[in-house]
């Protein structure tokens, strides 16, 4: 059990002068005298180690598309063209990617609230944005989908594609699909925080029924970093997939 | 487990951060769509891109609000990151390179 931080209320050691809550003291101070670094609840501490390590992950993944598509020597696809979207006749460049980033957005929007007001004690209202949030990521697993369902029928696959590289197939279904997968992992735990909101679990303190963990309003600030993580791997897979 | 140990932004900071990325996002796909090329095209698109992050970690995941301890931590490691760019940018110049001269034509 770590010994508490001594900017902590409960600390023991009364004596010892405060700790420097801002600037380098503060760094200097966190580290130091082996004690609990990081002053913030173990699980909103351990969330951000994950995304860390997601990061780590998600940008190999990127460095290997920039690799792939530098040292090709066959034309690379057009993405203008090749996620162009047919309205009325009229193709429409990159439509569907727009609308999804639109959709994303607003989801990190939604969830930012919902910790707010889960802090504020609005349950009602923080359900209701779990919901929602939850809701529209769903969505945008949903137009992913339509997404791949229409490469696939263009002849897409990881190994060709009638447009140029036959890499770009490979890096296009496992970025997108490994992303997909954080926002669909994400939705599932959305349900299950709007459900322990909703019926009262974190301000009751009741334990979880798989791991135990009493419930806590700091729980959906750890759901919502991660949510917000996924929002933010998007946005580099926008710019640097999509639009280069 | 102290919980909101740092203070919880106004909503009005929350939905300036949401309009904001709103139009970025906006811009980044005009700048896709004005036919720019080339190096103003991809600066532009990365100054946006980096924009967009910094509001989402910024104000979404708190970090504006943490103590530097976690700032640190979090935001330093992937620094080696750009390393690894860089050198797989080398890397990949030199297979180009050596393809174009070996198996041309």
């Amino acid at each position: 059990m770590a010994r508490p931080h001594p900017g902590h209320p409960t600390s023991p050691e009364k004596s010892a002068p405060p700790a420097p809550r801002e600037g380098m003291a503060s760094l200097v101070s966190d580290w130091s005298s082996e004690r609990r670094v990081f002053d913030v609840p173990w699980g909103k501490a351990m969330m951000w180690i994950f995304i860390l390590s997601d990061v780590f992950i998600f940008s190999c993944l990127l460095v290997g598309y920039m690799v792939l598509r530098m040292a090709t020597v066959e034309p690379w696809p057009d993405a203008n063209e090749v996620f162009a979207l047919h309205v009325g006749g009229q193709s429409i460049p990159l439509l569907l990617i727009a609308i999804m980033t639109l959709i994303l957005i607003t989801s990190s929007g939604t969830m930012a609230l919902a910790v707010k007001y889960g802090y504020a004690k609005e349950r009602g209202r923080a359900t209701l944005l779990l919901l929602l949030t939850a809701l529209l990521g769903a969505t945008f697993v949903g137009m992913q989908a339509f997404e791949w369902t229409m490469l696939i029928g263009e002849g897409v696959r990881p190994w060709v594609n009638p447009w140029g590289a036959a890499q770009f197939g490979a890096v296009f279904f496992l970025i997108t699909g490994f992303h997909g997968t954080h926002v669909t992992i994400g939705v599932i735990f959305l349900v299950i925080m709007a459900v322990k909101v909703g019926r009262g679990s974190l301000e009751g303190s009741r334990a979880g029924f798989l791991t135990g963990r009493k419930g806590s309003y700091g729980m959906i600030e750890s759901l919502g970093l991660y949510w917000h993580f996924v929002d933010l791997v998007w946005v580099f897979i926008f710019a640097v997939f999509y639009l280069w | 487990m102290d919980q909101g140990s740092h203070k919880q932004p106004e909503l009005r900071v929350y939905l300036q951060v949401w309009l904001w990325l709103f139009v970025l996002s906006v811009f980044s796909y005009l700048v896709d769509l004005s036919g720019l090329e080339g190096l103003p095209k991809w600066s532009l698109i990365t100054l946006l891109m980096l924009l967009k992050a910094g509001l989402i970690v910024a104000f979404f995941m708190h970090m504006a609000w943490e103590r530097l301890s976690i700032i640190y931590a979090v935001l330093l490691p992937p620094v080696a990151l750009l390393f690894l760019a860089a050198l797989m940018a080398l890397e990949a110049n030199h297979t180009l390179s050596s393809r174009l001269s070996l198996f041309a034509g």
